[in-house]
């Protein structure tokens, strides 16, 4: 089974300066979403997860195992992380060897890697750049090549650092393709969002993050109903759900459908 | 007197065969919040560059028409003296730090330490922006151990505390978390108040329709259309030029409930709701 069990989870860069406060969580199959302010520890917990930081205190268990039993390496293969600026992720010198990297290095032979990385290159529609160097595209498009170069590692896990960021109408939609897509697949999707329309509409859980700590956790619609928790956590209901709550309507909506047929039967009515 | 003006601008990078900018033309008022959207590559970055004159001055290539900001005619001056006027926040807050500073605070003064401001007005202006973007008690952090909306922030404030006429910011909020996006635009909507004027390309369409008193539409070079929020998000094919409208506009629409004072679409949470308020 793909989970992630976190126990007790403390880290800081710099002793007596804490960014994250014992975390307990139990990430499972379903999409997730964690949402919270800058600077409240998302990146940091999600580089804990990969085994790129190691916990200061308590544990993170991947198929049973301490992450710090496993080298980074090892981890790798079973988990991708997309990092937030594509710039630091990025250094080949053009699209395709730069996608195909990460699956060459988990040993995938070269035809293997150019399969996956052109099949991932599709998905983002970028398979006519393969040639062209990272660094005269868009920044919107360096991050659509950052993430098809996880992607092409087949992992079990994947992980997005903010992953609508720069992106378009067009760009996230596609991004919403891939995510349901990876879910299909029965793959763990955790993704760092700001974009708080983009988590109610796509993700079953949302985790709220604060200085550090986990101040709300659930399925998508209990959470973004909780408008005191997201307001203390520097965020903001989703624009449905704010026309819902101004006038009124009773339960939760999270997207454009439901709320224009809860309207519809109202005003007829 | 408009305080930007564009006439017939043509652009196109070194080693291009396509324009990146055709013959866009024109002109903002002083103390305006203009909204730049458009999909990605549709030249919402090329022309935040051209009114601040990277383009043409550091990206060379070629370029036909006339830019105008605050008087000066951009391509006749260097990028040095229209960056007096004219303030420029990167879409990519790294390619913004000046990797020199060894703290939030030193890394906001630089630009003021180039100006020649006078050092108890340079520590005011500093103490303003650090409060404004909420990065006070990061301004002894060094800029490269912060997270990227922390980046983000300051690097919108290093900008500000310049007080430039003319401050162009490119997607500015695009790591910030919900609230300290819906504080920049409240920042930059009181800086109109005192006669700043401000470009703003945003994927954000909600927080423009908002904040922004007009929206450019930009495809593929071209100005497709330069009005109101209200004007601009009414528009039918929206989806032609990989735009999505308001979230209230979509709701108005597929209702078919229009503003009452506009008798277009709502283009605002507030609008759409006292208009279906009035009919439930």
């Amino acid at each position: 089974m793909n989970t992630i069990q976190v126990n007790n989870l403390h880290f800081s860069y710099t002793p007596g300066s804490s960014v994250l406060n014992g975390i307990d969580l139990e990430l499972d199959q379903q999409t997730t979403a964690i949402v919270g302010q800058n600077g409240a520890g998302k990146s940091t917990f999600v580089k804990l997860l990969k085994g790129l930081l190691y916990p200061t205190k308590g544990e993170i268990l991947f198929k049973g195992k301490n992450t710090r039993d496993y080298t980074a390496a090892s981890l790798a293969k079973d988990i991708g992380l997309v990092f937030q600026n594509p710039n630091d992720q990025i250094f080949k010198n053009n699209v395709i060897s730069e996608v195909m990297f990460g699956p060459l290095n988990i040993g995938q032979d070269d035809q293997e890697a150019r399969h996956n990385a052109i099949s991932a290159l599709k998905k983002v529609q970028l398979d006519d750049k393969l040639d062209t160097n990272p660094y005269d595209l868009s920044l919107s498009e360096r991050k659509m090549i950052s993430i098809a170069s996880i992607l092409a590692m087949n992992t079990n896990i994947v992980i997005f650092d903010e992953p609508t960021m720069g992106q378009d109408f067009a760009g996230k939609e596609k991004l919403k393709e891939i995510i349901w897509d990876l879910r299909d697949q029965g793959k763990l999707i955790i993704c760092i969002l700001h974009d708080m329309d983009f988590a109610a509409e796509v993700f079953e859980r949302t985790i709220v993050f604060n200085q550090g700590n986990v101040l709300a956790d659930g399925p998508s619609r209990e959470v973004f109903k909780q408008k005191n928790i997201l307001q203390q956590a520097h965020l903001e209901q989703p624009s449905i759900t704010q026309i819902a709550n101004e006038l009124g309507l009773d339960g939760n909506y999270l997207t454009d459908e439901e709320l224009i047929q809860a309207l519809k039967e109202k005003m007829t009515s | 007197m408009s305080i930007i003006q564009v006439e017939g601008l043509k652009y196109k990078y070194p080693d291009t065969d396509q324009l990146a900018l055709d013959d866009i033309s024109f002109e903002v008022k002083q103390g305006e919040f203009i909204g730049l959207i458009g999909r990605n590559t549709a030249g919402k970055s090329t022309l935040c560059f051209a009114l601040s004159g990277l383009v043409p001055h550091f990206f060379n290539g070629g370029y036909g028409g006339k830019v105008f900001v605050n008087g000066l005619e951009v391509r006749q001056h260097e990028v040095g003296d229209i960056a007096a006027h004219v303030g420029l926040v990167f879409e990519n807050p790294f390619s913004q730090m000046t990797a020199s500073k060894y703290t939030v605070f030193e890394e906001i003064a630089f630009g003021l330490e180039n100006m020649g401001v006078e050092r108890n007005e340079m520590i005011t202006r500093m103490d303003e922006s650090l409060d404004l973007l909420d990065i006070t008690s990061i301004k002894d952090k060094h800029p490269f151990d912060l997270s990227g909306g922390q980046m983000q922030r300051v690097a919108i404030a290093s900008v500000i505390a310049m007080k430039p006429k003319i401050l162009i910011l490119d997607e500015p909020t695009s790591q910030l978390d919900p609230q300290g996006s819906e504080e920049v635009f409240k920042v930059v909507e009181n800086l109109t108040k005192e006669g700043i004027t401000i470009i703003m390309a945003e994927h954000k369409i909600d927080k423009l329709a908002e904040y922004a008193d007009k929206v450019a539409l930009i495809d593929h070079g071209k100005l497709i259309d330069f009005d109101t929020p209200a004007k601009v998000f009414s528009r039918d094919d929206l989806p032609d030029y990989g735009i999505t409208a308001p979230t209230a506009t979509r709701i108005g629409k597929a209702l078919g409930i229009k503003d009452s004072k506009t008798d277009l679409f709502p283009v605002t949470i507030k609008a759409i709701s006292r208009e279906i308020g009035d009919k439930l």
